[in-house]
């Protein structure tokens, strides 16, 4: 099938303007009839949320966490990119729009990232209005700085915690709509399952996390603002319990899931120290400015790094990307780091890491100027690995960060299935095969504040509220079939425990379908995948009881669902013959070793329906034209 | 290393809680403190246990979930950490280690060390924002706010929301995390319209939730793993009395259905 | 302004208000305590009461901020311990003090002895015969002096005071500093010099007070 992103026509600016004349509005009388649905309280539930409480509709918003507050767009540190042009250096929206459809090597659609772009200054003022600390200048003027690889400078911060203070903001927004009583927190309980009715979505089946209790909701529509599946690598920055299980389970009633492939992996995060490692902690990339990467010439050289003569080093970014050097994008500094690993020249007690020494920038600027520029984050780093970056060099290895795949929605941000709208990090819309840094905060804010309250009432209107109740026979099935599966689970009494499994599946994803992807390791991938998923269901040992809180429950839902989805994500990458943006397929890459992107063949967007375990996924395809900018190739020389 | 841990276990909000032994062995001076506690719980669940629950998830110290007491000090030992960030080279091999739940009337024990904080909501949603709509706002530089304002705003918005402020007070008090939000919104211009209805209504809602008041001893500042300081305490009473002779209302909102207030 | 009444940080506003107060009286209190070594305690005496309408001005300001201040410091007192129940296994404390702990107690010694007091040199009722209304100085005044001589020549008298005036050193310790904190009368900056400000005073005022009982007791002011 061929899929319609269903964009308005006309000219790429008037786009969303047209749109929003064309949507059908509902009164406000009407508006408190129709109830919503949210799930995730990340930037994009919370501000979706929080909008469409304050618009009248009467929204019951979800999340796994305590609090709305703790969402992990809270993690976002560098800023949040607007083309506001305060500094006068050139920008624009067009400009901006440029950037990340480039950034994301031409596989995300022109008129969504356009709107990205428009409504970027809206949300500055919208933050703004709600008491974020944005950095300011000493006449009081909001300060900007540059980021990733942009040559204006466009992003806004509130120091190293922008996404913080976002959420914050929404977070706020939110809590007045609680108060008001339009919108209805339900935090500690987990979407396990979306209930469709006539095929329309029509409420979720969610676990109570304290209670064990299992429950549905009736809605008018659902909006999925559960964020990305780099967690499907065990090992990632998100966080402990980010997942895929809303996503996943609403692909299995038939949204389909687009470009699971494209994954973001951050080149400077420090490195796993040992079996027992949970998570990773990123390292601002703009460390890169100052420190040089390099390993040892030799493979498993064990000198320490001050032993190692500069003849026997090896500062490769330098030597491949003469132009770019330490600053090479994301995924060329992830990649190579890789390489040099795998060729045995990694360093550390693992292997997989590689020095980001600041002795140079030291030396020419003095300690004191890099103790201001970065002081925070060496303190971080020696916080964590215990280790003085002043004296040594930092080791640094990348890490799975951001996933740009996500459920296929449309123009207006509706999936597959009418009613459920996906927002956020959850979707696929805006950043093609690769994100650029602080844009991941301005896309989640878009679609809350500002696109998800005209599109909803589009479809709002098409229907009459309040159609079928928690009584209806969809949503005891659903009930069932959730009790069932927790049941199941904890029935099994194997002997490996959840969190050995996540960390096998992730071993497979990484070194199979991590940062370099053939033929051959996909395809043992899809191999071991599924061998793993057989054994996770006969030998799982899953503690305790379905009624009560069990966190081991909840993990073991999670990682059986990252146990299909990962197979899914294999295929896509096999798949795609080509490499773009965070997808590179050994294959596929010019003589040089960088990226070979094929327009000709593989410029759509791939959204896979499930059909079951036992049968192949159907790939739907939706077809990317550019009319207003040229396919070029990214070069960093 | 080999630790000796005795950890607060209770089945329940209603049911009794003891401190139980463990033994943690084995573990490298390279993991943070959760990660020691994963390797415990992974051994108690081989060994047909139910693992010790406790609250987490960004594990980089800035989601605020984590929450617990080490030896006596909420977050332990190490200054402006979080127990997520808390790494085991702090600890000795041999030690023993006391780890217990935040203690507060107003957060009660969910189980383990899980407490339930909602409390800190109902005092954000009795009026910890700014009254905005999305949408219809004027241009971000076209309020201007000076640069020392705009810090001390941030400085009091680091705030993650743990609760460590609480656990640590003698008293129970909420007021630095409530003094943060204050400060933060009553440094800002756009903050300054709602101030003095927004002191009366978060500091009523603190007392209805069963904190309680602040006896100065500043523990919360040293706990802190945000370094929030006391001085907002002083900068939302200053606040507070700007607001006592206009009387405000603060007459109880339309009942709502949203969360219900707990007694 | 009801709220001053009915909230928490209300009724620190009364308290912080009220001991300051009560610590000015009680720097003007230990002033005229000096005029004892100049021999001039009687006449002081005799001038203060002839002032009747200051003294009885003084002394219903001081009542009320009495109730003012122990009125909310019972209420949040009891609230404190019901907000706090159970403690840790072990507990660690950062920044608190003994005198920031112990607010309550210090403040009970300081209340039972102010009743004892009022009693003893106000009302007169302890040792009537030794009074200041029962004995007249060959000026014709009350003898204050010789009542307070001879108090504190008893051992026991004198160190029930000295502990009475530990107390107040350590109520005053931390009330003072606490005081300007509760009325946001301080910065990031101010608070150390607060803290310290507030513990002289305190100390100052120990020293002075307990300079009385302790030079009588030591012999070196005689009758």
């Amino acid at each position: 099938m061929i899929l319609d992103g269903k964009c308005p026509a006309g000219p790429l600016s008037e786009k969303w303007a047209r749109q929003r004349h064309e949507l059908k509005l509902i009164n406000p009388a009407n508006k408190r009839k129709y109830t919503i649905i949210v799930v995730g309280t990340g930037l994009a539930g919370a501000s979706a949320a929080a909008t469409l409480g304050e618009l009248g509709y009467r929204v019951e918003a979800f999340c796994y966490q305590d609090s709305p507050r703790r969402g992990h767009s809270i993690a976002a540190q560098g800023g949040i990119n607007a083309a506001k042009n305060y500094p006068n250096d050139g920008d624009s929206i067009f400009r901006l729009f440029y950037d990340t459809i480039k950034g994301g090597d031409f596989r995300a659609r022109e008129a969504n990232v356009y709107r990205l772009a428009l409504l970027s200054n809206n949300i500055i003022d919208q933050a703004v209005a709600q008491g974020v600390p944005f950095a300011r200048d000493y006449a009081g003027y909001l300060e900007n700085r540059s980021f990733g690889g942009a040559q204006v400078s466009r992003t806004f911060f509130a120091r190293g915690q922008t996404g913080q203070q976002l959420l914050l903001g929404a977070y706020a927004a939110l809590s007045r709509q609680v108060k008001a009583g339009t919108v209805r927190l339900h935090p500690r309980t987990e979407m396990l399952d979306l209930v469709l009715v006539d095929g329309e979505a029509k409420g979720i089946t969610v676990r109570n996390l304290v209670t064990g209790r299992i429950d549905s909701h009736a809605a008018d529509a659902v909006c999925l603002c559960t964020g990305g599946y780099a967690n499907v690598f065990y090992l990632s920055t998100n966080a402990m319990g980010s997942n895929v299980t809303a996503a996943w389970r609403a692909c299995k009633k038939g949204a389909f899931f687009a470009n699971p492939c494209f994954t973001q992996i951050h080149p400077t995060c420090i490195p796993v120290s040992g079996d027992h490692q949970s998570k990773l902690t990123l390292m601002s990339e703009s460390l890169r400015n100052d420190g040089r990467v390099w390993v040892p010439l030799k493979k498993r050289d064990a000198r320490r790094p001050h032993d190692i003569p500069e003849t026997e080093r090896d500062y490769y970014l330098e030597r491949k990307y003469p132009s770019f050097g330490n600053l090479a994008p994301r995924d060329i500094a992830s990649r190579s780091a890789k390489e040099v690993c795998d060729e045995g020249r990694g360093i550390g007690t693992s292997g997989y890491g590689v020095y980001l020494d600041f002795s140079d920038a030291i030396r020419r600027l003095g300690e004191d100027v890099i103790r201001q520029r970065y002081g925070n984050l060496f303190e971080m780093y020696e916080q964590i690995t215990g280790e003085d970056a002043y004296r040594q060099p930092m080791r640094i290895y990348p890490a799975p960060h951001y996933t740009m795949g996500g459920l296929w929605v449309d123009y207006n941000l509706e999936s597959t299935i009418p009613g459920l709208f996906v927002l956020g990090e959850a979707n696929f819309s805006d950043h093609g095969a690769n994100r650029l840094g602080a844009s991941a905060l301005m896309q989640g804010l878009a679609d809350g504040y500002f696109i998800i309250p005209s599109t909803i009432a589009h479809y709002l209107a098409r229907t009459s509220p309040g159609a079928a109740g928690p009584d209806h026979p969809e949503f005891r099935k659903s009930r069932e079939d959730t009790e069932a599966l927790a049941q199941k689970l904890l029935t099994i009494q194997g002997r490996k425990t959840v969190n050995e499994f996540h960390r096998d599946l992730g071993r497979i994803m990484w070194d199979h379908v991590g940062m370099a992807r053939s033929r051959e390791s996909l395809s043992t991938a899809l191999q071991l995948i599924p061998e793993l998923r057989n054994e996770f269901w006969e030998n799982v040992k899953v503690p305790g009881q379905g009624k009560d809180l069990n966190q081991e429950l909840e993990k073991a839902g999670r990682v059986a669902d990252f146990l299909e989805f990962g197979e899914l994500m294999a295929r896509d990458a096999l798949h795609r013959n080509e490499s773009c943006g965070g997808h590179f397929r050994a294959e596929y890459q010019m003589p040089d070793g960088e990226a070979q992107r094929d327009d000709e063949n593989f410029c759509y967007v791939a959204a896979w329906e499930f059909r079951g375990l036992d049968k192949d996924p159907v790939l739907h395809k939706e077809p990317l034209t550019f009319e207003n900018v040229e396919l070029a190739v990214r070069s960093y020389k | 290393m080999n630790l000796t841990l005795y950890v607060w276990r209770q089945k329940g909000p209603h049911a009794p809680g003891k401190l139980a032994r463990y033994e943690a062995r084995g573990i490298s001076p390279e993991m943070s403190f959760l990660e020691m506690l994963d390797v415990v719980n992974e051994s108690l669940i081989r060994e047909g246990e139910e693992p010790i629950s406790f609250d987490h998830d960004c594990r980089e110290g800035i989601c605020g979930t984590c929450s617990q007491v080490i030896n006596g000090v909420p977050h332990g030992p190490q200054e402006r950490t979080t127990v997520c960030q808390l790494h085991m080279r702090s600890f000795r091999d041999g030690d023993t280690i006391y780890i217990e739940p935040w203690r507060a009337r107003a957060f009660p024990v969910i189980r383990d060390l899980i407490v339930d904080r909602s409390a800190f909501e109902r005092i954000i949603q009795a009026g910890g924002y700014i009254s905005v709509h999305t949408g219809g706002v004027p241009d971000g530089n076209a309020l201007l706010i000076p640069k020392e304002n705009a810090d001390t705003a941030m400085d009091a918005a680091e705030c993650i929301g743990c609760g460590a402020c609480v656990a640590a007070c003698p008293n129970g008090s909420a007021m630095l995390f409530t003094a943060a939000k204050v400060s933060h919104l009553a440094a800002l211009p756009q903050g300054r319209v709602e101030a003095k209805r927004r002191v009366c209504l978060m500091t009523e809602e603190m007392l209805r939730q069963g904190f309680g008041s602040c006896s100065n001893h500043y523990e919360c500042q040293a706990a802190c793993p945000k370094g929030i300081r006391v001085s907002f305490i002083a900068k939302l009473n200053r606040e507070f009395i700007k607001a006592l002779p206009r009387g405000t209302n603060t007459a109880p909102p339309s009942p709502s259905h949203g969360t219900e207030a707990k007694e | 302004m009801r709220v001053l009444v009915t909230s928490q940080v209300g009724k620190k506003v009364l308290m912080a208000v009220s001991g300051q107060l009560m610590t000015l009286f009680v720097i003007v209190h230990m002033l005229g305590n000096t005029t004892l070594f100049f021999g001039g305690l009687n006449a002081y005496a005799a001038k203060l009461h002839s002032l009747l309408l200051l003294v009885w001005t003084a002394r219903l300001l001081m009542l009320t901020a009495l109730v003012a201040h122990v009125v909310p410091g019972i209420q949040l007192y009891l609230e404190n311990r019901k907000a706090k129940p159970g403690s840790y296994a072990i507990r660690n404390s950062l920044r608190a003090t003994f005198a920031s702990k112990n607010m309550v107690w210090t403040g009970m010694i300081i209340g039972a002895f102010l009743i004892y007091h009022l009693l003893h040199f106000t009302f007169q009722f302890i040792h009537p015969e030794q009074g200041a209304s029962a004995n007249i100085d060959p000026l014709g005044r009350p003898d204050v002096s010789r009542m307070v001589l001879f108090s504190f020549q008893s051992t026991a008298h004198a160190l029930m005071y000295i502990t009475a005036l530990t107390a107040l050193l350590l109520h005053l310790t931390h009330g003072i500093q606490s005081s300007f904190q509760s009325l946001g009368l301080n910065t990031d900056r101010s608070i150390p010099v607060i803290v310290r400000s507030g513990f002289v005073v305190a100390m100052v005022l120990f020293l002075g007070y307990i300079a009385v009982p302790l030079i009588i007791l030591l012999g070196i002011l005689k009758g």
